[in-house]
């Protein structure tokens, strides 16, 4: 399998704090990978190194996308949303004041090909562009389930709801490598089980890459293939779930030390 | 069929609205004392949908919209002055939109990193700024500013802009860029994630609306032979403002009928000078305290929202 992300050696640091310290990670074409840890292990800032809201203090993060290779540090986040990332985020960014619809619309226009002028007179190539971006729009809130939702505030909707529309919002660009921050957050079980299905289920049509930050075993272990797992910005344990499950260091991580004599 | 419908009852709404207008003048109904009303309606409805633009849909707080106007105002001044005809006048309202354009962009390149309270105090400086020049340019008259520019505006040129700016600038926000600018005010950091250019959004609105303002400044000194630095001072601005926050941050109609009503309210008010300004003040205390979203929130008033107000059976029969 062909290498679509590697971090090597990377780190964040915020004045002398280090967020995140010498990491490495890869991702290879067509996997879902969990990256999982205690809370403030720096798992969303590595999100955020990755889609461009931090520039690394040190070490390189490339994406390799048909045969050429793209080096993202310090690129903005646009541009490595247009590279072919997408995310969501932890504590939900949706455009709260507008419908369903216009949240998957805009991130869907994103490549329309026509310029500011038609953009003024809406030509008819503008209409036409904006037929096909509404109509595509709609086919992804029927795959996520929202379509009888679309002219709803997006703010009005559960919260179950709002994670599938940030989804859909993020698939909108059409990504290769989709960054998923707590999917499953705030769900319950039976919502947490479908929300399972459906990534699998985008990731095998759409053929993507994941990367999911989630604290919801069930789901961790369900679908991921391989774990990173995290803690205080250090990678302490690599593999598959059932390795990690057994992982001393990772068992120590979140439950603590055994004491051997109290 | 479904999309030709509405197109033509718009366009048969847009020139019912000249034409009625028109008749009336033409009849004498419309005096001069009420055109007057009337131009300053228009200035200000373009002024107002410009601003909004900036500080409704992309949540740019700015204090500086007289200066765009101000400098539409002396390009089309000085321009009809010393060329005084018909040509000079359309070339100087789209120069003195493309110079304020320009100047929008310089300015907000390096203060668009700014947010809210700091951005407007940075716009509130450029305006400023604007004005000052204006005061000690050789050739803009200092103080007492410019006067006796012939008048080429009437009611067809200031219908034919006016419409023309809300059309461009509705059309433009139900397009890829302009939507782009409402998603940079509800959530920076999302629209970067889904691929929108920031900056780029947040200058294209200061670019867009500077040069609407600036088109107004033009039709403002056309037609009123006098300017002078003074009238695009922190008070225009602010009165510019008023209207965009009283019809609604992000409704474009509201910041048409906010500026008809205000320029209503204002010279049914003219017999009572000195009480003017405390009813004027008092009504907007009252709005803001009952609706402080402004008279339209930032919803549209659009001909299908207008057929849902009309009763049942007749909302039927339409198509």
């Amino acid at each position: 399998m062909t290498e679509i992300l590697t971090m090597s050696q990377v780190s964040l640091n915020f004045g002398g704090l280090t967020a995140v310290s010498s990491v490495d990670l890869s991702l290879s074409e067509g996997e879902l990978v969990g990256l999982i840890g205690p809370n403030g292990a720096g798992k969303t800032s590595i999100f955020n190194l990755l889609t461009g809201v931090y520039a690394p203090s040190a070490g390189a993060i490339h994406f390799h996308r048909e045969g050429s290779t793209l080096n993202l540090g310090g690129k903005k986040p646009h541009a490595i949303c247009h590279a072919g990332i997408g995310r969501t985020f932890q504590n939900i960014r949706l455009f709260r004041n507008l419908t369903v619809l216009d949240n998957v619309v805009i991130a869907a226009a994103q490549n329309q090909p026509y310029g500011l002028v038609a953009s003024f007179l809406h030509t008819p190539k503008q209409h036409r562009c904006e037929r096909e971006t509404r109509e595509r729009a709609m086919e992804l809130l029927r795959i996520m389930d929202l379509a009888d939702k679309a002219d709803e505030l997006a703010q009005n909707m559960s919260y179950g709801e709002q994670r599938r529309l940030e989804i859909a919002r993020a698939m909108a660009t059409q990504p290769v490598l989709l960054l998923l921050d707590e999917p499953a957050a705030g769900m319950n079980p039976a919502e947490t089980a479908s929300l399972t299905e459906l990534i699998a289920w985008l990731r095998e049509t759409f053929k993507l890459t994941i990367l999911l930050i989630e604290h919801d075993m069930s789901l961790v272990m369900n679908i991921c293939e391989r774990l990173y797992v995290l803690d205080h910005g250090v990678l302490i344990a690599s593999g598959t779930p059932a390795e990690i499950q057994h992982d001393p260091a990772v068992i120590t991580a979140y439950l603590g030390e055994e004491v051997a004599d109290a | 069929m479904a999309r030709i419908l509405p197109l033509l009852a718009k366009v048969v709404a847009v020139l019912a609205v000249y034409l009625v207008v028109q008749a009336m003048i033409m009849t004498g109904v419309v005096d001069d004392y009420i055109l007057i009303t009337m131009v300053t309606i228009c200035v200000n409805i373009i002024l107002a949908v410009s601003l909004n633009l900036i500080t409704g849909f992309t949540g740019q707080f700015s204090l500086g919209h007289a200066g765009f106007m101000s400098i539409g105002a002396y390009t089309t001044g000085l321009l009809t002055m010393h060329y005084p005809t018909w040509w000079a006048f359309l070339l100087g309202l789209l120069a003195g939109g493309a110079i304020a354009a320009i100047i929008g962009f310089l300015v907000g390149l390096p203060t668009l990193r700014l947010r809210g309270d700091y951005l407007a105090i940075a716009t509130l400086g450029m305006a400023e700024i604007i004005r000052v020049l204006f005061l000690n340019f050789p050739f803009t008259n200092g103080a007492a500013g410019l006067s006796g520019m012939p008048r080429f505006v009437n009611w067809t040129w200031l219908y034919v802009f006016t419409a023309g700016t809300v059309i461009l600038i509705s059309n433009f926000l139900r397009s890829m860029p302009g939507r782009n600018l409402i998603a940079v005010r509800e959530d920076e950091i999302a629209a970067s994630s889904i691929g929108v250019n920031a900056v780029r959004a947040k200058t294209l609105a200061f670019v867009v609306g500077a040069f609407f303002g600036g088109l107004a400044g033009g039709l403002y000194s056309s037609y009123f032979y006098f300017i002078k630095p003074d009238l695009f001072g922190f008070q225009k601005s602010i009165d510019i403002l008023i209207i965009v926050v009283l019809g609604g941050l992000g409704s474009l109609t509201g910041s048409v009928i906010a500026a008809i009503l205000l320029a209503v309210i204002s010279s049914l008010l003219q017999p009572f000078p000195e009480l003017r300004m405390v009813i004027y003040g008092l009504i907007l205390v009252v709005v803001m305290v009952f609706r402080p979203q402004g008279l339209m929130g930032d919803r549209e008033l659009t001909f299908s929202a207008m057929r849902r107000l009309l009763p049942h059976r007749w909302r039927e029969a339409r198509p």
